[in-house]
């Protein structure tokens, strides 16, 4: 349990799990869900019950390729890859854990690209 | 100058723990005109009211004022107890010291000060208070139920079963319903049509009750006890007295090709049609959008088959004007459309069907005679998903907040009723929960899934997609053992959610009557007063107060009837006094008040007036009918010349009312 981490994420996610009435219908309509190892509709409960760590460790937040499909479809407007994001977005910004040094980093910078790409690319292909 | 007596009631310690009462009486015991000034523990007990009667004979008061509750709790209560002593009953004015003032207020010195103000300002009113008499109006014994489904049906039988005549207006051509399409019903399997058309017989032989089919309401006056109805006769196209429902006209009609609105479109019917075999009354009607006859004046095979001669293109449209004491509205319900529900693939799979298809697919007097086959290619299905809740509970622009109620129930009805008759068809039945509260309903649902072997799972169908091969692909999560499932299922079906008849909206303008945002009709208090609406004499039977089964409707039917039937019992019903009435000579007749009127209790007419110099001019100038008005007071706000009075609220006692606030 972690509620300072909980609260920033639903903050951040602008989220409303509460909302959600355990339908399932995200995790019906996922595309990725064989991929996943926490579903959909899981991370709306473990985010809801404050059972972060495990999410933040988790592959599944890669995989979900944000297609939209919960949110269009869930029937209380909980926007389950709302929730995904939140949670990507704080093993984003977690401290350390980088696999390239902060001064390697100017060097890869552009005018293009946005600079969070560039942080969430190196903690997808982490480890 | 008025004699005023003031009492102030304790309510045991709900007033006297925040307000010092006795300081009240005392501060309020100094106004100008206060003979007497009390404080009770109970003024509403009888003791207390004994207090007051006592206080007016001894001291001959003119008038009263009880610094007490709500007068919503007992003004009726002090009226009547003045009126026992021989005070006129609207010299009593109540000061609301209690949820006004004690409930809302912590501190015993500034609540005591606003008691007092409160009590000022009613015994400011009372002084100018005149007495007033009630008058009486007639109620017409005779009532009025709007729709002709299971719900109407149950409220007419029950009226005209105590000896008032009704009149049922069915916007189709036959009564029945809902009830009539569906196959069988729960928790005893029992088959609807066996238990609802000996209903439908019983009450178009009742020669107490009046069936207007194929009609509308089009306009409603009028109040409790005395409504003035425009019912609207649609043309069918055939006379209605001469028509002997032979069916002959439907053989020999040539246009076939009419989609079958009773069978849900599942199957086609004639242009000049009956819509069951059992309808009532049964009567062919045209449908002139198909008719040949209607639409290139050719045809007329019809007319030369009808032996009774009771084809009549050229008949139209017929408006009748009734009288009602009591309305009893039973609109009904409908499935909401799916269309926006593309993940379920209702409108590109034709074995995608709502659960109300299904009961036609299924019942003997359907498309296939009762054999259930697949809308496509009409073969058995052996898989067959169902999907719950689909537009119920939803928080978002395509479906309803609320739970539909009566889904759990059906689709366990549906899964049992397939699994008996084809023991080799599997049955899916995804749910969110299964909601099964009544009398022996949880009992089914367990024996669908313990007797029938009904594959519940718990999860939500996300995707349906049909395949070539004429399968659907129904993808599913199974939250119990945190799978994605994918059936190959032969039909799916969808437990649509319910939703109020599209014609409630505007009937409930016309009855100026209350709806929630569901458009579902509001009941005058949600546990007390279930069956009425807040408008007096205006009833709510069945679905169009909110989803409910067929024994919940046939329950609020009879519960609904019994209400209007206490009303039609009265020869007449006391009017309120407190209405307005428009000061002839100040009124300007500008119309302002006759367009706010939600009653339509205010006309215009020429009147004569003595003008100087031996003048005469016509004015126009508003007068109230006092049967009609409610006293509302909203003429009294829009009059721009002040005109407009409501007795008992006249203007200069709510300034004086303020004036003693304002002191």
């Amino acid at each position: 349990m972690n509620n300072n981490l909980q609260e920033q994420i639903i903050r951040s996610g602008d989220l409303n799990v509460l909302k959600c009435m355990r339908c399932g219908k995200c995790s019906a309509t996922c595309p990725s869900y064989d991929e996943m190892e926490y579903h959909p509709h899981q991370f709306v409960y473990m985010v809801e019950k404050g059972n972060i760590q495990p999410l933040l460790n988790s592959e599944s937040l890669y995989k979900c390729l944000t297609c939209f499909a919960c949110v269009e479809r869930c029937p209380r407007g909980v926007e389950p890859a709302k929730v995904v994001e939140a949670v990507r977005l704080a093993a984003v910004r977690k401290q350390d854990g980088n696999h390239l040094t902060a001064d390697k980093i100017p060097a890869m910078l552009d005018e293009d690209l946005p600079q969070q790409a560039i942080v969430t690319a190196l903690r997808k292909y982490a480890k | 100058m008025q004699r005023i007596g003031v009492f102030v009631c304790h309510c045991g310690t709900n007033i006297a723990a925040t307000v010092d009462v006795k300081a009240v009486a005392e501060a309020l015991g100094h106004e100008a005109g206060v003979v007497i000034s009390q404080d009770y523990q109970y003024m509403c007990s009888e003791s207390g009211q004994n207090l007051v009667k006592d206080a007016i004979k001894e001291h001959n008061l003119s008038g009263v004022v009880i610094c007490s509750c709500s007068p919503r709790m007992h003004e009726n209560t002090f009226r009547k107890a003045a009126a026992a002593a021989g005070l006129n009953p609207y010299m009593v004015e109540i000061a609301n010291i209690r949820e006004q003032c004690s409930w809302i207020h912590k501190d015993i010195a500034t609540a005591t000060e606003k008691a007092v103000i409160l009590g000022r300002a009613a015994i400011a009113k009372v002084h100018l208070n005149a007495p007033l008499t009630a008058g009486e109006s007639p109620v017409v014994k005779r009532a009025l139920v709007i729709g002709g489904g299971i719900a109407g049906i149950q409220t007419a039988l029950d009226i005209a079963e105590a000896g008032f005549d009704v009149d049922i207006v069915e916007k189709s051509p036959t009564i029945g319903g809902k009830m009539a399409q569906i196959d069988k019903t729960f928790p005893t399997l029992d088959c609807a049509a066996c238990i609802l058309t000996p209903k439908m017989v019983e009450a178009s032989q009742n020669e107490k009750i009046h069936i207007h089919s194929y009609s509308e309401v089009s306009d409603v006056k009028g109040f409790v006890g005395n409504f003035s109805v425009t019912i609207k006769k649609k043309a069918r196209f055939v006379d209605e007295l001469k028509c002997t429902g032979c069916g002959l006209c439907t053989e020999k009609c040539p246009m076939k090709k009419v989609p079958n609105d009773f069978n849900l479109g599942l199957d086609n019917k004639t242009a000049i049609y009956i819509p069951f075999a059992q309808a009532v009354p049964k009567v062919a009607t045209i449908d002139p959008e198909y008719c040949i006859m209607k639409k290139t004046g050719k045809c007329g095979l019809c007319s030369k088959v009808c032996s009774a001669g009771a084809i009549d293109y050229n008949q139209e449209d017929k408006f009748v004007e009734e009288k009602y004491g009591a309305i009893v509205v039973a609109t009904g319900f409908n499935p909401i459309k799916l269309d926006k529900y593309d993940e379920f693939a209702y409108n590109q799979c034709a074995d995608v069907v709502t659960s109300l298809e299904l009961e036609r697919l299924m019942n003997a007097a359907g498309p296939n005679g009762g054999t259930l086959l697949r809308p496509s290619d009409k073969t058995h299905p052996h898989k067959i998903v169902f999907v719950q809740c689909v537009g119920s509970r939803c928080d978002d622009s395509k479906g309803k907040p609320y739970c539909s109620k009566i889904c759990c129930m059906y689709t366990a009805k549906h899964a049992m009723l397939i699994r008996e008759k084809y023991p080799d068809t599997e049955v899916y039945v995804f749910y969110i929960d299964v909601r099964t509260p009544g009398k022996n309903f949880d009992e089914f649902y367990r024996r669908a899934v313990e007797q029938y072997n009904v594959h519940y799972i718990k999860g939500m169908v996300g995707k349906v997609t049909p395949k070539a091969d004429g399968k659907i692909d129904v993808q599913a999560s199974d939250l119990l053992s945190n799978e994605q499932l994918h059936i190959d299922a032969d039909m799916v079906v969808l437990a649509a959610a319910i939703e109020p008849d599209k014609t409630a909206r505007p009937l409930a303008t016309m009855l100026t009557t209350q709806m929630d945002t569901n458009d579902f009709f509001t009941e005058a208090h949600p546990k007390l007063r279930p069956v009425e609406s807040a408008t007096a004499g205006i009833f709510l039977s069945g679905a169009c107060q909110g989803p409910k089964d067929i024994p919940e409707t046939v329950a609020q039917a009879s519960a609904a009837a019994a209400k209007a039937i206490g009303l039609l019992c009265k020869n007449s019903i006391t009017c309120n006094p407190c209405v307005a009435h428009a000061d002839e000579l100040m009124c300007n007749g500008c119309s302002s008040c006759e367009k706010v009127c939600p009653y339509g209790a205010i006309t215009y007419q020429d009147k004569e007036f003595r003008m100087p110099n031996r003048t005469i001019a016509v004015r126009r100038v508003a007068s109230v009918n006092p049967a009609v008005c409610q006293g509302c007071g909203a003429c009294t706000v829009a009059c721009p010349s002040g005109a407009m009075d409501l007795n008992g609220f006249s203007n200069k006692q709510i300034m004086a009312e303020v004036d003693a606030i304002c002191k």
